[in-house]
């Protein structure tokens, strides 16, 4: 192999031989015996394996640059933006109430939660946060934390995966269609729900509605012990997964770590109950927390908290019990959407009753309908971050308004995004297969990431 | 002397005493963030009449720079822009009287004290520990229960120090930092949000900062709090505000030879007409929209 930088530049299609930089090997699934003598023969054990932004135990298209010493990690870091979409962009050119279809593609796995941080914020901005009515929060809520077991459980589905453990994701993702199911019933789409709305949700539960939750709940409460019998105490999961990617508190706080990770150093940083929103403190659960600050704690801190949703969607389903038939839009005609929808056999559209009454009945229904289809509603100028806790974290959303019909600029503080930052703390100094499992415990959604 | 040298005057003085306490971020360059700090040339007093939107941005200019030597904010409204008509057209021989529609857009004014509960007490602790207060935080905005601190943007990394330090402050998380562009904002286009949380006391204020386009140097708060390293990043992707200081400011989310920065307001969004059988849909940014 006397020639081989020769023969890379030969046989490397992509032309990236640079000897600055050293020899580069291109991985394409040829013999590896070449690249083993090659490297052996160089007797350099240093070599920088680009991991990504296409491959399978990546979360998605993540792009991992480690530093490799053997099988040790002397330097890692981060290629992030292989999906960015310009979502913040777009939102600038949209009503504000379509501002919600865009915010929720962002973490596709947690949509209810952009698109609540993104409505908490304009309704702040329109000072009608004491008006939205009580069954619409309380939709809300339930929503919330029916996303959170979901996501929760495509965490813990896939980190599985990637560890080998198939029947923890094949099971995982059994559960979560369940939920999606419901979400389907609810919303009319598994997922992009576009459901929050400025001033309430975009429609009232369907009439099998609340049975359909309450057999969710009644199902979840059947197979979630599962994943606890298939993991918590076997040995080969717990093999891969204690005492990997350890971040302790002082850590979590500089990188700004939130989330399952935060909770995972014995911290109880929930903002349902630091900085209740939605009437979160009129619910009763725990915040889970442990102490051992590893991927097996996270895990452990996910499969708990699915349980704690469970107990608020339950109060949930009790209190949506008791309000049936009241409103779930803000009552003023300026700004709520002036459709009841209904979902027919394709989709989501206008109810019968609706059309009806501004065709035949309402002038006025018809010009606010008109209006706010057309023109959207405007909001006074001026700033607002109301920031809620989804499934991995802190989610703002920072609304600012130049008083127009459109969002002046929408940024959301994501909270993949920003836990992505520890990665390197997570997994320099570890083994490789380790990196597997430290990313997986931080649970990046990479639509999130990279808006 | 031209009102423009006057600000510079003052910009020069203000930097002189401070230099001490602020070790400068930019090694090898002067420090002088500049003599456009903190000047916002949109202020207009309520009720002033607005003529034609360029008449009326040059008579706020000069009413600003007149202003502010002796009254800085006080019962003074901040204008973001003049909106004229209804769609955005002109000259379309609009005859429906909407063309004629001005509006103007006002930021939410300067707070007057008391800002109300916890805001005061952070407040007064900052200005115990800033000797200079009035020239680090040059205005504060309580708008919907949010406390929003404008700081003079070559303060900001040590105040962000201290905001995390102090044990009556303890901001020790930030949230994010986030990017605004105001076009209108002459000599201050370009804003950082900086979103800060003390989970000790369970509080949240936002620090705002801005710099002109043309010299857009913020000093970078990474020193304080590490994870703004990507959130500067971003901004910088972003709005091309150059955090000075950072330790590796370059692009994240746009690869890294991408020209230009994509969510400023004179970048367009993009985009091709689609054309259905037969009419034409224009791409978003050039669709009829209301102003």
């Amino acid at each position: 192999m006397s020639t081989d930088q020769q023969t890379d530049r030969q046989t490397d299609p992509y032309g990236a031989s640079d000897p600055a930089e050293g020899t580069v090997y291109t991985v394409t699934g040829q013999d590896w015996d070449d690249i083993v003598n090659a490297q052996a023969e160089r007797e350099d054990e240093r070599i920088v394996v680009n991991m990504g932004p296409q491959h399978p135990s990546t979360h998605g298209v993540l792009r991992l640059i480690l530093e490799l010493e053997g099988e040790s990690i002397t330097e890692a870091r981060c290629g992030i933006g292989y999906l960015h979409t310009g979502i913040e962009k777009n939102m600038e050119f949209r009503t504000w109430t379509q501002g919600v279809t865009f915010c929720t593609r962002m973490d596709y796995l947690s949509p209810f939660s952009q698109e609540t941080s993104y409505c908490l914020g304009v309704e702040r901005l329109l000072d009608i946060e004491d008006d939205i009515p009580e069954r619409a929060k309380v939709i809300r809520v339930m929503m919330l934390e029916l996303n959170r077991i979901s996501s929760h459980l495509v965490c813990i589905a896939t980190g599985g995966m990637e560890i080998g453990a198939l029947t923890v994701m094949t099971i995982g993702f059994r559960e979560r269609e369940k939920v999606l199911d419901v979400f389907e019933l609810i919303t009319g789409l598994r997922m992009n729900h576009a459901y929050v709305r400025p001033g309430g949700v975009a429609q009232d539960l369907p009439p099998k509605g609340l049975d359909a939750v309450r057999d969710l709940v009644a199902w979840l409460k059947k197979h979630l012990p599962e994943y606890a019998a298939f993991c918590n105490a076997n040995h080969i999961f717990k093999g891969r997964l204690v005492d990997v990617g350890h971040l302790d508190l002082a850590g979590c706080l500089a990188l700004g770590i939130t989330g399952p990770p935060l909770r995972a150093t014995g911290y109880d940083w929930d903002l349902r109950k630091k900085q209740p929103y939605l009437g979160y403190e009129t619910y009763d659960f725990d915040v889970i927390t442990r102490t051992e600050a590893d991927s097996y704690a996270r895990f452990r801190i996910r499969l708990d908290e699915m349980w704690e949703s469970l107990r608020i969607v339950e109060q949930c389903v009790e209190r949506l019990a008791g309000t049936e038939g009241q409103p779930v839009m803000v009552d003023d005609p300026k700004i709520a959407w002036p459709a009841q929808m209904s979902i027919g056999h394709d989709g989501m559209g206008n109810s019968n009753e609706h059309l009806k009454h501004i065709m035949g009945e309402s002038m006025e229904s018809l010009i606010h309908h008109f209006k706010l289809v057309t023109e959207g509603f405007r909001v006074p100028a001026g700033q607002a971050y109301v920031p809620v806790e989804s499934p991995r974290g802190e989610l703002g959303a920072h609304v600012v308004s130049d008083g127009g019909t459109k969002p002046f600029r929408a940024h959301f503080r994501d909270p993949s995004f920003v836990n992505l930052q520890a990665m390197p703390a997570l997994s320099e100094g570890g083994m490789v297969s380790d990196v597997i499992v430290a990313v997986a415990s931080l649970d990046p959604v990479m639509g999130g990431v990279d808006r | 002397m031209s009102p423009a040298d006057g600000d510079r005057t003052a910009g020069e003085a203000e930097s002189a005493g401070v230099r001490a306490a602020n070790p400068s971020n930019r090694p090898g360059e002067s420090d002088d963030y500049s003599a456009t700090e903190g000047r916002r040339t949109g202020t207009v007093t309520p009720g002033e009449p607005a003529v034609g939107s360029e008449q009326t941005e040059a008579a706020t200019a000069e009413i600003d720079r007149a202003g502010t030597l002796d009254e800085p904010s006080g019962s003074r409204t901040e204008v973001l822009s003049t909106r004229r008509g209804m769609f955005g057209v002109r000259g379309s021989g609009d005859t429906s009287g909407y063309g004629g529609l001005n509006k103007i857009i006002e930021f939410p004014p300067a707070a007057e004290r008391p800002y109300g509960g916890w805001f005061d007490q952070v407040a007064d602790r900052i200005g115990q520990l800033v000797p200079n207060s009035s020239e680090v935080i040059t205005k504060v905005v309580v708008f919907r229960g949010e406390i929003t601190f404008h700081v003079a943007r070559r303060h900001v990394a040590t105040l962000a120090r201290m905001l995390r330090d102090d044990p009556h402050l303890r901001f020790e998380f930030c949230s994010a930092v986030s990017g605004v562009h105001y076009p209108a904002d002459t000599g201050a286009e370009l804003h950082a949000v900086y979103h800060l949380q003390s989970m000790t006391h369970n509080r949240r204020i936002r620090l705002e900062v801005s710099c002109p386009d043309d010299d857009p140097h913020i000093p970078s708060v990474v020193g304080t709090y590490p994870t703004a390293d990507w959130h500067e990043r971003e901004t910088y992707d972003m709005f091309g505000i150059v955090f000075d200081g950072h330790p590796a400011l370059t692009r994240i989310l746009m690869p890294d030879d991408w020209p230009g920065h994509p969510q400023r307001k004179d970048y367009p969004l993009g985009g091709i007409p689609v054309e259905y059988k037969g009419a034409t849909v224009p791409p978003p940014d050039q669709r009829r929209s209301y102003s």
